[in-house]
């Protein structure tokens, strides 16, 4: 299409792969920690389900319906998370959301595919759509799980 | 107050859409990735034409002041632009009397000030209120509130399956203890254009009220309050071409005389003493404090822009171009429609969704070729539950809007498709 340097900055093909075919994707998992996030705006939801052993993340499944971006973003999510520890897993997740601010992709391990999500930077009604199974997964490993909300008001 | 029969006729102008899109300019400019704009987002908001902002600059440059109170002549001016405005709104959807107009923020805030002034004034525990699935969260949300502070009963007409309400649930619906009926005219998310006749009939014949939730109306179609016999009617301005923060309730004079204040302060008075106060009469009893008296001026010059196309021409033309889109879309494959496939029967607003992508990923692709649509729940969830999709796409036309513009549309939706590789 004529346009298409826009749309593909932020649809990169490794995010339509990912929406495509979800890592992780309601795998059957025992979970020890669970979080419900919802963009109520725009009707997207996410479930993460953790299973923590010893602080580290040896299973983890994600589940949901939204549009590409939510899905995707989760989904390459729970490749980063699966196998750190909860601390390494909650830095990811800062990493994520300084990338949704600053449209910079971070030079960290294990953020390859992520770090194509950073055109969605650029995109302010789509980050809370990128940022949802992230926000999730920090309220599964915060003590309690809960449900998010990525509707707060701060974008 | 300047009489209705006072004011000026509006000379009407032929249907010319190449007249009418000149006068929004908007429509000639492009959007982020280049493309040329195709707005078809008007059940959201409409655009202004240049005699709106021409009014709204015109009334700031040469005839502003604080109205009502002072004898000075810019004061004097702005207190008869205002009321004039009120005489061309009640002209325009055919009430007797233009103390029957109150100018209000928007439509919620109309629904609000029936929840406040007449609702908490008039209803007991017990009584009921009756409104219908497909309403916006506007016409339900006030009266949940209203139901847990005061007990009333909640009901709903319930929708079928072709987005349709439900007419013969509503006559039992509808009961011996029902004092209002609230209800849309026209769904904001599917397009249902709800028969008003059948549902005032029923209210009518249990003695309760009806209000009519206009928004997708009035901007629309031709609107006669006394023709319907309804009692109250709620619209905004800015889907009507006015500027945003006006908005409209009509209400019968006795009704309204009736009902206690909305909002207490200036203006709304006719008498204070530290012990108590006395009400102004109608409408200035409902208009506390500096009301928006720039944009109410505007709204009048944008009844005058539509009274001159002709509301009877506004919805030939908008049941024109549905007509196109429903055939057109429906031609696209993966595209599912909802609600009723007749153009006689549904106003300028098609939900659709496309198979496999999300609403967001189709506002999105669309938005790089420029076409501007909603994607969303639209501010009516219980439709979307009842449709069982999380949210959808919505076109929504008006005056401006072409064929070539639907078929902008239906090739960017191909393209989506393509994009996403559904089959």
């Amino acid at each position: 299409m004529a346009e298409s340097g826009l749309l593909e900055d932020l649809y990169r093909e490794i995010i339509l792969d990912h929406y495509r075919q979800p890592r992780n994707r309601n795998a059957a998992i025992e979970p020890t920690c669970s979080a419900d996030g919802a963009n109520p705006l725009c009707g997207d939801q996410v479930r993460v389900d953790v299973a923590l052993v010893d602080g580290v993340i040896e299973a983890i499944s994600f589940s949901g319906q939204g549009c590409s971006i939510s899905q995707a973003s989760a989904s390459m999510m729970t490749e980063y998370a699966k196998g750190r520890t909860a601390a390494e897993a909650l830095h990811g997740v800062e990493a994520f959301q300084q990338m949704m601010l600053t449209g910079v992709a971070p030079d960290i391990e294990g953020f390859d595919d992520i770090a194509s999500l950073v055109g969605v930077a650029k995109f302010a009604a789509r980050v809370k759509c990128a940022s949802l199974g992230w926000k999730t997964l920090a309220q599964a490993l915060a003590e309690g799980g809960g449900t998010v909300t990525t509707d707060d008001g701060s974008r | 107050m300047t009489s209705i029969a006072d004011l000026p006729a509006v000379e009407r102008l032929p249907y010319d859409i190449a007249r009418i899109r000149r006068d929004f300019p908007i429509l000639k400019r492009e959007v982020a990735s280049g493309a040329h704009l195709v707005y078809l987002d008007n059940a959201a908001t409409s655009q202004r034409p240049v005699q709106v902002l021409a009014e709204i600059t015109r009334f700031y440059r040469d005839h502003n002041a604080n109205i009502h109170r002072a004898v000075h002549t810019l004061s004097v001016e702005a207190t008869e632009l205002y009321e004039q405005a009120r005489s061309k709104v009640a002209r325009f959807i055919g009430a007797a009397d233009p103390r029957e107009i109150i100018f209000t923020r928007n439509t919620t805030e109309s629904i609000n000030l029936v929840a406040h002034a007449w609702a908490r004034k008039f209803l007991k525990p017990g009584d009921e209120v009756v409104v219908s699935e497909i309403e916006h969260h506007s016409n339900i949300v006030p009266w949940q509130m209203l139901r847990d502070e005061r007990g009333i009963t909640l009901k709903y007409i319930p929708m079928l399956p072709d987005g349709t309400l439900d007419l013969d649930a509503a006559q039992s619906i509808i009961t011996e203890r029902t004092r209002l009926v609230s209800i849309t005219a026209m769904s904001n998310a599917l397009g249902t254009i709800v028969p008003l006749d059948v549902i005032t009939a029923r209210a009518k014949a249990v003695g309760a009220l009806v209000l009519v939730d206009g928004a997708q109306s009035v901007p629309h179609m031709p609107v006669d309050v006394q023709a319907l016999g309804v009692d109250f009617l709620a619209f905004s301005g800015h889907k009507m071409l006015a500027p945003f923060g006006i908005g409209v309730l009509w209400g019968r004079l006795p009704l309204l005389d009736s009902m206690d204040p909305f909002m207490g302060g200036g203006d709304m008075i006719s008498t204070v003493s530290m012990e108590r106060s006395t009400w102004a009469d109608v409408p200035a009893k409902f208009e506390a404090g500096t009301p928006n008296v720039g944009d109410a001026v505007a709204l009048g010059a944008a009844v005058d822009y539509l009274t001159a196309l002709g509301m009877d021409e506004v919805r030939r033309h908008e049941r024109e171009i549905t007509d196109y889109a429903l055939r057109r879309l429906a031609d696209v494959p993966g595209v599912t429609i909802f609600g009723v496939p007749d153009a006689d029967r549904r106003g300028g607003v098609i939900s659709f969704e496309l198979e496999g992508v999300h609403p967001h990923d189709i506002g999105q692709v669309l938005d790089t070729r420029g076409v501007a649509i909603r994607t969303g729940h639209h501010c009516a969830q219980p439709v979307m539950l009842a449709l069982n999709v999380p949210a959808t796409a919505r076109a929504s036309f008006y005056i401006y809007n072409t064929t070539a513009e639907v078929d902008a549309l239906a090739s960017g939706l191909e393209e989506v498709a393509r994009f996403f590789g559904v089959k």
